[in-house]
Formats: structure tokens, C-alpha cells, sequence
């Protein structure tokens, strides 16, 4: 039987899970927000790494049959991303049911009660449909949102619409609602969730189009040229692949070992000794990824950690932020906030910048502050986020020099590492002080590089060293 | 917060506390009976001269940091910066200043006599020169003594500083230590006193370089600055402090003999996994929770340049009966702090080979410049050298604001685990080569 080995690194934003095989190669990924209960958050990360890992053995198994038919490949696609709107939709579920909970906790007067229900209802009724239609015909699934990010946004588009005098109420009862309703743990039966998706799956394409008619239809799906191959045959597909699903639904997976990493490690339900430094595992993993990496910069959601490995991978030095999380992930979602757009449209309205507006200070805090007198002086928001981007950098330089500087290759990971604007002004930061020779390296996967580490220090069997005060005194 | 339990104390750990007690209660009773009183500072203390005149020394940096591990700094520094001290002011002379405002009570509970001479004589920290200009301010027409002691820019001593630095303390220093004190210096009672200070040095040495031995029986570090107390203070040349050097002589090299490692505020360790020299001071707010950090890891600190503050006894100096006034010019000089920044990388270098040390780890202060300045440079160096895997953590003297448990507590995880790494790879390494 294959063995399989995980990582999990809670970080102070985002939880993230790897599961890799023996031979080190990345079969599941799992990443979810950070939230109250740790331990919730780590399980829906590793949860999905596992459900993200059958998919992969999945497809694996059918490699050859998914390079020869083309309507296979299509199914298997939508049928992963049907998956996550059925587990979504169980934690709707499990929303609907707090807030209808807290509202009747909350208000106590019968007609309001009544009043605030029925908006309530008409909120989900409005944009329930819309979700379940973003799953299944605009692959909302695979865009990295979170289930508290995307019922959030839409909760306030609906709010949005009612009359003012509503919002406080109908905000009240969902601020008291969404965290409880996210720090439950939801357990899922892959076999019954794949199954109900496959359902799913036939009402999308026993209602596709007979054929091509012109680029979008009103409340339907695109027209697109794969899934028209569907179209007449989606019943026999399915039922050919059924089976392989099953067996697939049906794998014992096995973790031989696992490895916890991130700030929030030691409040992990894992053994002592399965607990390890994010810096040693980022480090690990980066150095996996690209074994000539000397110098890894990871920017995450709270800080930024400027490392020096060998050519074993091993850390020889570091440094990181102390005390202030200027300039690290939580600064741009502040950022975004503050511009009423979303954390993905910064980098690219960053690169449209014809100059970088100087920013003083990248203080999280003094975001917003700092962000409006620079609107007030004229200053186009496209120079202004320039500048903010290369501000970021500038403070990861500093961090780089005082950890030794950039050595050849250097690897940057993270969460910030998805930043366009990000990595241009990295480039030119970098080129500039430490030459043209330095190759920067940067993976689709950079925000999992920990969890990578953690993985492959499990795999390796490599026991974290810990206070063993306890366990000496026990040996006396 | 992690919890200490309770320490056991040894035979000198109670001398020290009695001689502690009993300097604090004759400082209390100093102005009924008449002794004169001098506020100086521990690097470069000029601590024979001062007793061998019959006055009693306070030394204001050991106060703040006693205020420091008695959880007494935070509000003096809020009151010294009620009085207009910046955030970014010395640590050190804030809680002082702060201690002073609120009626000068010491360590012991008793107050601390007013000072009758502010004895400047070290200069290396530009700092202590305001702290007593402030001093001066809150205790006006006190007398003053400067001794202005050149840096060590050329990485050694050389003659001229050497002679200006006894023209100043024969012409200005002891005249106006005399004239405090009211008498004349008693010159064969100075060098009496030196003797006692050079054989407590020896033993002094003894101690520190008992850890050499793998595993070592004290931490050079955490027990180090209780070790150095009675030296780098208000003991030096005294009869009791040779007793004390004795009893803690003879105490580790009892523990060298039987292998038994350094002793703990929970008791003994029982195992040495990491043997580090680390740089810079401690942090006093949370001394006991930050010592844990490592003796819970196993981590030993084999050298350290903090317990060479008040002397760098190791590298071969001595007061000297035979030439007083030259040992104690060449003695201000030579403390680390006027070290210039390659002489102290070298002597990094030296420990961490002398020491066998694993790693390399800087505490740097948030509020100290004579220590912070260069640390990043010296690190670099270090590592050049030595190919040791290096640590930086941040923290303060006595500002609780600037110690994060959490913080310091990750980096030196990390920092531990990274040095554990090594050596199982290192180990590997040598395994396959062997085979």
C-alpha cells in the first residue's frame, strides 16, 4: 500500500496542508483561514489535502484515459469543483441554522424576531442560488476563496440593498453567527459528497445548450467547446467512471507520519515530537523545490522571515520581524479593505503604476491614514499602490541584509509571493543591490512551502528536538 | 507563561546574600554614622579606591536592574517619562531615575542613602555621562569626579593612554576622592586591597573556564551574572569576597570532578545538549522565564562577554599590588565595552573555540547602544569564521514593554532546532566518512 506522509502549518492567517508521496511529490493541498479554534482550522486543511489527494490519485489512475478523451478530463474538472460546492454547502447549512439560532437568542420581541427572520431568509433565498451557480459554471471553487470570505461578501451585497436602518441588526446577528458557525467542526463522508455531486453534475448538462449560441446565455452556462463534448453523452460517461471514483472514495489513506508547523504548532492535536520550527520547514521546502536555493524570503500574513540555508537545506541563519507586522500580508488585505477592492485586483492595478509614490511607513495601522492624505494630495491610486508594493519589498530588504543578504539562488514563498506587483518590485530590488547574476526563484505553490517542509521532514522521519527537561528527569 | 519553580540555594549563594544584606543596611545607616557615599558605575569601577577611603559605593545600574527582576521597572520608567525621558532613553537610568522619584528604596527595602560623590569613571558609554549630568540635577551640589577613559581604537592600550589616564586619576580622581572622603589615601591599604582583588580574580577565572569542560557544571550566563556579583561590585579587594571566590571555586570544581551540570532555578540539569556563547546582556524583567527557555532545551552557555562587563579577567589582566594606580587605569580600559569591534569578534571567536561551542547567539538590547552597536556586523563575522549556526533575538534591560515570551521563545525554538539539525547531520556525515 502507498504511504503517505502531511504537513500542516498553521499560520497566523491562513492554515495550509500538504500530503506528499514517497517519492516527495505534492498529491494534496488543503488551505483554509485561520480562525478561534486552531484545531478546526487544521482539520479543514488537512481534510481537504485529502479530499485534494484522492482527487489527484484519481487522476492519476486514469492518466491514460484522461490524455485520450478530452470529456473525461472535462467531467473529472467539474466533478472536483461540484465537490467543494457540496462540502460549501454544508456549512451553509450549518450557518443558516446559528443565525436563525442567534437571531430568535437575540431578539426577544416576537414581531421583530418575526421581521429579522424573514429578512434573513430572503438574504439566503437571494444568494444561495447565486453561489451554487459560481461553483458550477464559473469554477468559484479553485479561486482560493474561503467559505467566510465568499458568504461574507455576499451576506453584505445583500444587506447592502435593504434599507439602512436594517443593517445593524442583520450585521449583529451575523458577526455573533459566522464564528461559532466556522469553528465547528463539519465532518464530510467523501463517498456521499462525491455521489451527491455527480447528481448535481447531470442536471448541469442534461440542461446544456443543443449547440453553440454566441458567447453567454442569461442564467445558463458559458458555451464552451470541452463541455459541449458532454453534451448527449454525460450519462455514460459518469457511469464508466463511476467505479474508478468509488475506488478512489473508497482508499484507505494512510498518513505514515506528519509534521506540524506555523505559529499556532504547539496548540496543534499532534504528538510533541511531530512539531516543528515554520522557519526549518520553510526553509526544507524551498529548498525541496529548488535545491540551489541559499536565501529564502517568505513574506505570510504576519510576518516575514528573511533565512539562510546550506546546500542540505538547512537553516544557518535568520531574522525576522519583531514586534511589528508592517508590510506583510495582513498590511495589503488592510490595504484592500481600504479600497474596497479585493486582495487579487492590488497587484494588478500596482502594475499599472507609471511611478511609486514614496510611502513612509508600511505600519498596518497607519494604512488607511496614510493611503487617504496621499488621495487627498492627487496622487493616483494605481502610483499610490506602487509605491506600497515597493515599500513592502524595502522593508524585506532591510530584513535580507540584516540575515546576511541574497546569496545565489534565492527562493521567495508565502502568501504574498502571489503578488504580481510583489515579485516585479522584488526583481528590481534584488537585481539592483546584489547583481544581475542572482536567479530568483518563485513556485505556483509558494504559499504551501511550509507545510511542503513539514511533509518532507515527516517522510524523513526526522523527529523535532525538543525540551526534554521532562523526559531526562524521568530517565534520572 | 512558562512557571519556575523554586531554586536551591548553595553554600555561596548564601554568603552572597549576606553580604548583600549587610552592604544595603550599612548603606541605609550611612549618613547617621557618617560614611561618605559614591554613586559609580559597574565598567571600570574604581572599587578599591573608593573603600580603601572608607566610603560606600552604589551603583546605579545594579539597582535598575535588581528594580527589574522585582517587577518594579515598568512603573519606575512610566514615571521618568512622565518627567520627559523618551521612549528610546537608556532603560537603565529611566528605571533609576524612576526609583529615585519614588523615594529611593533599594533592593532590600531599605533606602539608599543620597550620594556625596558621582564617580564617572568610564566613558565608553556616552550614556552614563548624561544619567550623572541628570543625577547631578536631582541631587544639586553633589561633588563630581570625571575620569575620562579613552577607547581602544587601535585594539590595544597603548602608553600614552596609559600615562594620561594615571595623570588624571594621581591629579584629579583620588584629590577629589580624598577630599569626600576627608582623609588621605592609604596607599598600603590600596594595595592590600589590590592583592585580594587579583587572588579573587584568579579564582574568578577558575570558575569561568571550568566551562570548558564537556558537559560544562555552570551556565557562564544566567548563573554567571550571580557569580560575577561580588567581583564586578561593591566587593572587590574585600576579605569577603575572596571567601566567596573560595566557596565557589571549590564548589564547581566539586561538581567539575563529579560531571554534574550546571545548577538551575529547578535544580540541576541532566543533560548538556547545546553549548552556546552568547552576547549581550540579559533581559532582567523576565530572567527566570527567559533562563528556562534554554535549560528547558538543554542549552548551556559555556562563555559570555556580559561577564566580562566589569573585566575581562580571563584574557590575563590583574589589578596589580606592585603598580595601583597603572592596573587600575589599564583595568577601566580594558573592560569589554571599550573593546574595539574587531578585538571583540576575536574574543568571540577564541571562546567559541575554547568553549566548544555549538552556536552563537546575540541578545541584542533594544536600549543599549555601547552593547547593540555592531552586533549584526559581529554576527556576520562570526559565522564567517567559525561556521557556526548563529541566532539574533531582541529584548530589553528592565523596559517589560520590549520582552515578548512569545517572540524570543520562536526564534530560539527554531534556533535549537536548527542547531539540532546540524548535528545529526554532521553526525551522519561523520559516520559515512568514517565508513
Amino acid at each position: 500500500m502507498s504511504k503517505y506522509y502531511l504537513g500542516v502549518d498553521l499560520g497566523s492567517t491562513t492554515s495550509k496542508a500538504i500530503i506528499i508521496n514517497e517519492q516527495d511529490e505534492i498529491i494534496g493541498r488543503g488551505i483554509t483561514n485561520t480562525r478561534a479554534n486552531y484545531a478546526v482550522a487544521a482539520d479543514i486543511a488537512r481534510d481537504e489535502a485529502v479530499y485534494d489527494a484522492r482527487f489527484s490519485v484519481l487522476k492519476k489512475n486514469l492518466e491514460a484515459d484522461l490524455k485520450a478523451r478530452p470529456e473525461y478530463r472535462k467531467y473529472i474538472n467539474d466533478l472536483e469543483s461540484v465537490f467543494r460546492y457540496e462540502q460549501f454547502k454544508v456549512r451553509l447549512d450549518r450557518l443558516g441554522d446559528e443565525l436563525v439560532k442567534t437571531c430568535r437568542e437575540f431578539f426577544q420581541e416576537p414581531e421583530k424576531q418575526e421581521e429579522i427572520l424573514g429578512h434573513l431568509r430572503a438574504i439566503r433565498r437571494a444568494f444561495k442560488p447565486k453561489i451554487k451557480h459560481d461553483y458550477l459554471y464559473n469554477d468559484l471553487g479553485s479561486k482560493n476563496q474561503f467559505f467566510r470570505d465568499i458568504v461574507s461578501e455576499k451576506y453584505n451585497e445583500q444587506v447592502s440593498l435593504l434599507p439602512t436602518e436594517l443593517f445593524e441588526p442583520l450585521m449583529t446577528v451575523w458577526d455573533k453567527s459566522i464564528t461559532p458557525a466556522e469553528n465547528e467542526v463539519v465532518k464530510f463522508e467523501f463517498k456521499t459528497l462525491v455521489h451527491e455531486a455527480m447528481e448535481l453534475l447531470k442536471d448541469k448538462y442534461a440542461n446544456l445548450p443543443d449547440e453553440p449560441q454566441g458567447s453567454t446565455i442569461v442564467d445558463g452556462p458559458a458555451f464552451d467547446q470541452e463541455m459541449y463534448l458532454l453534451k448527449g453523452q454525460f450519462n455514460t460517461v459518469a457511469e464508466s467512471l463511476r467505479e474508478r471514483i468509488d475506488e478512489v472514495a473508497g482508499l484507505d489513506f494512510q498518513i505514515a507520519n506528519m509534521t506540524g508547523t506555523g505559529y499556532g504548532r504547539a496548540l496543534l492535536p499532534f504528538p510533541e515530537d511531530c512539531i516543528r520550527s515554520e522557519i526549518l520547514c520553510h526553509a526544507f521546502g524551498a529548498h525541496a523545490v529548488f535545491p540551489d536555493t541559499r536565501t529564502v524570503l517568505d513574506i505570510g500574513g504576519q510576518d516575514t522571515k528573511a533565512i539562510q540555508v546550506d546546500q542540505y537545506g538547512l537553516v544557518t541563519s535568520f531574522q525576522m520581524n519583531d514586534r511589528c507586522a508592517a508590510g506583510c500580508g495582513r498590511y495589503l488585505g488592510y490595504i484592500a479593505d481600504e479600497m474596497s477592492i479585493s486582495l487579487n485586483e492590488l497587484g494588478p492595478l500596482a502594475l499599472k503604476a507609471e511611478k511609486e509614490v514614496n510611502i513612509c511607513s508600511t505600519c498596518t495601522v497607519f494604512a488607511g491614514a496614510e493611503l487617504r492624505e496621499l488621495t487627498n494630495l492627487g496622487e493616483k491610486r494605481e502610483d499610490i499602490l506602487g509605491g506600497l508594493h515597493k515599500a513592502i519589498i524595502m522593508r524585506a530588504m532591510s530584513l535580507i541584509a540584516r540575515s546576511g543578504g541574497v546569496f545565489n539562488e534565492f527562493t521567495f514563498t508565502g502568501g504574498v509571493a502571489r503578488n504580481q506587483a510583489v515579485i516585479k518590485y522584488l526583481g528590481q530590488l534584488v537585481r539592483e543591490n546584489y547583481g544581475e547574476g542572482i536567479t530568483i526563484n518563485i513556485h505556483t505553490d509558494s504559499i504551501f512551502m511550509g507545510a511542503l517542509g513539514g511533509a518532507m521532514f515527516a517522510r524523513r522521519n526526522v523527529k523535532a528536538e525538543l525540551p526534554d527537561q521532562k523526559k531526562s528527569a524521568k530517565v534520572a | 507563561m512558562a512557571e519556575v519553580k523554586e531554586a536551591v540555594k548553595e553554600r555561596s549563594m548564601v554568603i552572597q546574600k549576606e553580604m548583600l544584606a549587610e552592604l544595603f543596611t550599612e548603606l541605609s545607616t550611612a549618613k547617621e554614622k557618617g560614611r561618605k557615599v559614591v554613586y559609580t558605575f559597574v565598567p571600570g569601577n574604581l572599587t578599591e579606591l573608593i573603600l580603601a577611603l572608607d566610603m560606600l559605593p552604589v551603583y546605579p545600574e545594579i539597582n535598575a536592574l535588581q528594580s527589574g527582576m522585582r517587577k518594579k521597572s515598568a512603573s519606575y520608567i512610566k514615571d521618568a517619562e512622565k518627567m520627559g525621558f523618551s521612549e528610546d532613553v537608556c532603560t537603565y537610568v529611566k528605571c533609576d531615575i524612576g526609583m529615585m522619584l519614588n523615594g529611593n528604596i533599594g533592593p532590600t527595602g531599605e533606602k539608599l542613602p543620597d550620594p556625596d560623590l558621582l564617580l564617572l569613571s568610564y566613558t565608553g558609554c556616552f550614556t552614563f555621562m548624561k544619567w550623572f549630568e541628570n543625577l547631578e540635577k536631582l541631587y544639586p551640589g553633589v561633588e563630581i569626579a570625571m575620569l575620562h577613559t579613552p577607547y581602544q581604537e587601535d585594539g590595544r592600550i597603548t602608553e600614552d593612554q596609559l600615562a594620561y589616564m594615571v595623570k588624571q586619576l594621581e591629579e584629579e580622581v583620588i584629590p577629589k576622592l580624598e577630599k569626600v572622603a576627608g582623609k588621605k589615601l592609604d596607599r598600603a591599604r590600596l594595595a592590600k586591597m589590590l592583592d585580594n582583588s587579583s587572588r579573587a580574580e584568579d579564582l574568578w577565572v577558575k570558575v569561568l573556564q571550568s566551562a570548558r569542560t564537556v558537559p560544562s557544571p555552570i551556565d557562564s550566563y544566567f548563573a554567571g551574572v550571580y557569580y560575577m556579583g561580588p567581583l564586578f561590585t561593591a566587593f572587590r579587594g574585600t576579605e569577603r569576597a575572596l571567601e566567596y571566590y573560595q566557596e565557589l571555586h571549590d564548589e564547581i570544581m566539586a561538581r567539575k570532578e563529579q560531571g554534574l551540570l550546571p545548577v538551575t532555578p529547578e535544580g540541576e540539569m541532566k543533560e548538556e545538549r547545546f553549548r552556546l556563547v552568547v552576547e549581550g546582556p540579559p533581559n532582567w524583567t523576565n530572567f527566570r522565564e527567559f533562563w528556562k527557555i534554554f535549560y528547558d532545551m538543554g542549552a548551556v552557555i559555556v562563555a559570555s562577554t556580559y561577564t566580562k562587563v566589569g573585566g575581562v579577567y580571563d584574557q590575563g589582566f590583574r589589578h596589580d599590588p606592585d603598580h595601583p594606580i597603572e592596573s587600575l587605569a589599564r583595568y577601566c580600559m580594558g573592560c569589554y565595552t571599550n573593546l574595539s569591534l574587531p578585538q571583540r569578534v576575536d574574543l568571540l571567536e577564541h571562546y567559541i573555540k575554547e568553549y566548544k561551542a555549538d552556536g552563537f547567539l546575540i541578545n541584542s538590547i533594544k536600549s543599549c547602544n555601547s552593547f547593540s552597536a555592531g552586533q549584526l556586523l559581529m554576527m556576520r563575522e562570526i559565522e564567517k569564521r567559525c561556521g557556526i549556526p548563529v541566532g539574533f533575538i531582541e529584548s530589553d534591560l528592565v523596559d517589560p514593554r520590549y520582552f515578548s515570551y512569545a517572540n524570543i521563545k520562536n526564534r530560539l525554538e527554531s534556533y535549537f532546532q536548527m542547531l539540532a539539525q546540524r548535528k545529526t547531520i554532521l553526525a551522519q556525515q561523520t559516520t559515512t566518512e568514517q565508513a
